[in-house]
């Protein structure tokens, strides 16, 4: 028999639902296709913002998930369409700017809301347990999906795009679609983890989807291990959590995921799944010991 | 028969003339030596030819087909691979998967395709007959960080046979060899030569140029100074002036 959850144990595992869902849809960009955003949180506050609006007009849950998907990829396929004119460091600029559009242009709209944000979003009618279930059906078929795609030739074809773009295309790569189905699937993914988010809390306000939450999602893909898709979900999982259990980690968040992002660059740039890799293969390489060694 | 025409070639960087006018032919089954002092514009002609170099005036033509409007991705598809002068493997996986990636080249095409197909079996296989070919396949696991220079050259060479080119462009594959390794690797392109891959070779190590191309393109400055049969070629006055005379002047 299954046990109740508490209001309090709903809320961490949506929560962390959620940012999981949101770091692996950003590694998807940035850790198979090596297109550095700064601005992820526009498409996971379009997904949630849309949602609120179909919610409103009588789409059922279920439907809005996808639908909320596919107006979060659109905005990617315009940062897409961007991303083929500039190089990482400019895109990285170009994504944070989406961010700053977003928001700016959220707190503007009356009919999203403003400033005072956007309520009234209806009961997903699922219960506690049926929406638990959907959010967690989430998280696995998004990983299964990664993982998939990872595995796959377009996969292969991300890790040389985000390796060297120029070599790809005399190797009869077409960067730019590649860079744009990146896009397309990491955004509608950010798109339905928007969705999901919006229906749990039933309120929206702008300041959800700033460039902390950007940074947040980028820290979880890049001390994981960018491309790692179980090292993404740890991580996210871990951060997630940690600033609910000690009190000093929520006081000092955005302090500590920066230290961390600092940490990672310097010591282990491959982030937990590349560390973990170093102690395997260094352990690997230690000749066994045998009893009679003399020391 | 012509597979590749370039017809009056004319590339300017800024102000500066680096192609002028031009034009050459490659026949099925060649291997065409491209050589010339160093600034006079091979490397150029070659990134012309894959279309990283778009030419200010000219057409490049593919087995009768004009491809100078087709990005470099486009042209690769349509089997014309390059070997870069300075090595460039792709250095986030090992050597065995460079050439892998490359053998699969049908799949990785179109995005579609390549998410519906994960099964590199055929490619692996493809790739570790070509590294053998090429005499790397010690290193087939190896991270291209690991290997030496001699070695990436081959690894470039194999990852361009892995596309099944029609026509291969090999700039400097020999540079940075020594005497025995330089001569193992151009016996490897007579040899897949013989098996009826097109070829065209820039390299100044003009010994093995005149051991294995019949035919030679010689530029200068930009311009074709001369075309012809190797051996009267790196005898014609105005070649030794235009490339041995000045190496022999720095000497």
């Amino acid at each position: 028999m299954l046990p109740t959850l508490g209001a309090y144990e709903v809320s961490l595992i949506v929560i962390v639902s959620v940012n999981v869902m949101l770091a692996l849809s950003l590694n998807i960009i940035t850790g198979l296709c090596g297109q550095v955003s700064l601005g992820h949180a526009a498409f996971f506050g379009v997904g949630a913002y849309a949602a609120a609006v179909l919610g409103n007009l009588g789409v059922p849950f279920l439907v809005v998930l996808p639908l909320a998907g596919l107006v979060g990829c659109l905005l990617g396929l315009l940062v897409g369409l961007a991303s083929l004119r500039v190089r990482a460091d400019f895109l990285a600029i170009t994504t944070m700017g989406v961010g700053f559009v977003f928001v700016g242009f959220v707190r503007k709209q009356n009919w999203l809301g403003a400033e005072m944000g956007l309520s009234n979003i209806p009961d997903h009618g699922l219960g506690d347990a049926g929406f638990v279930g959907v959010c967690l059906a989430l998280v696995v078929a998004i990983a299964l999906l990664s993982a998939y795609i990872k595995r796959s030739w377009l996969g292969f074809g991300f890790a040389t795009v985000a390796d060297d773009e120029d070599t790809s295309r005399t190797l009869g790569i077409d960067v730019a679609a590649y860079k744009l189905t990146a896009f397309v699937v990491g955004t509608f993914l950010a798109g339905v983890a928007g969705a999901t988010y919006a229906y749990f809390t039933r309120f929206l306000i702008p300041g959800a989807f700033g460039f902390g939450v950007s940074i947040s999602i980028l820290a979880m893909v890049i001390v994981g291990g960018v491309g790692s898709i179980w090292g993404v979900i740890v991580a996210a999982v871990a951060l997630t959590l940690l600033p609910e259990f000690i009190r000093v980690v929520n006081d000092y968040k955005i302090f500590i995921y920066g230290v961390l992002l600092v940490l990672t660059m310097r010591l282990s740039p491959g982030g937990l799944a590349g560390l973990v890799g170093q102690l395997s293969a260094s352990r690997a390489e230690m000749p066994p010991r045998s009893a009679g060694a003399q020391p | 028969m012509n597979v590749l025409t370039l017809e009056a070639i004319s590339v300017r960087f800024g102000g500066i003339a680096a192609l002028t006018s031009v034009g050459m032919t490659l026949k099925q089954g060649e291997l065409l030596g491209l050589i010339g002092p160093n600034g006079a514009g091979k490397t150029t002609l070659l990134r012309t030819v894959i279309g990283v170099v778009r030419p200010t005036q000219g057409r490049v033509v593919l087995r009768g087909d004009d491809v100078t409007p087709l990005s470099v991705d486009m042209r690769a598809r349509r089997g014309i691979a390059l070997t870069h002068q300075i090595v460039k493997p792709f250095r986030s996986m090992t050597v065995l998967d460079n050439v892998v990636f490359a053998a699969g080249h049908a799949k990785t095409g179109n995005v579609l395709r390549a998410l519906g197909t994960r099964s590199r079996s055929e490619e692996t296989q493809r790739a570790r007959q070509l590294l053998e070919l090429v005499g790397i396949d010690r290193y087939a696991d190896a991270n291209p960080n690991a290997l030496p220079l001699g070695a990436l050259k081959r690894l470039e060479v194999a990852r361009a046979l892995a596309t099944d080119p029609k026509i291969l462009l090999l700039d400097e594959p020999l540079a940075g060899l020594n005497h025995i390794e330089a001569e193992r690797l151009a016996d490897t392109f007579v040899r897949l030569n013989a098996d009826g891959v097109t070829m065209v070779l820039i390299e100044h190590n003009l010994g093995q140029v005149a051991r294995i191309c019949p035919r030679v393109v010689v530029l200068d400055n930009g311009k074709k100074i001369g075309e012809g049969a190797t051996r009267d070629m790196l005898s014609d006055p105005a070649v030794v002036a235009a490339y041995i005379g000045k190496e022999v002047a720095h000497a």
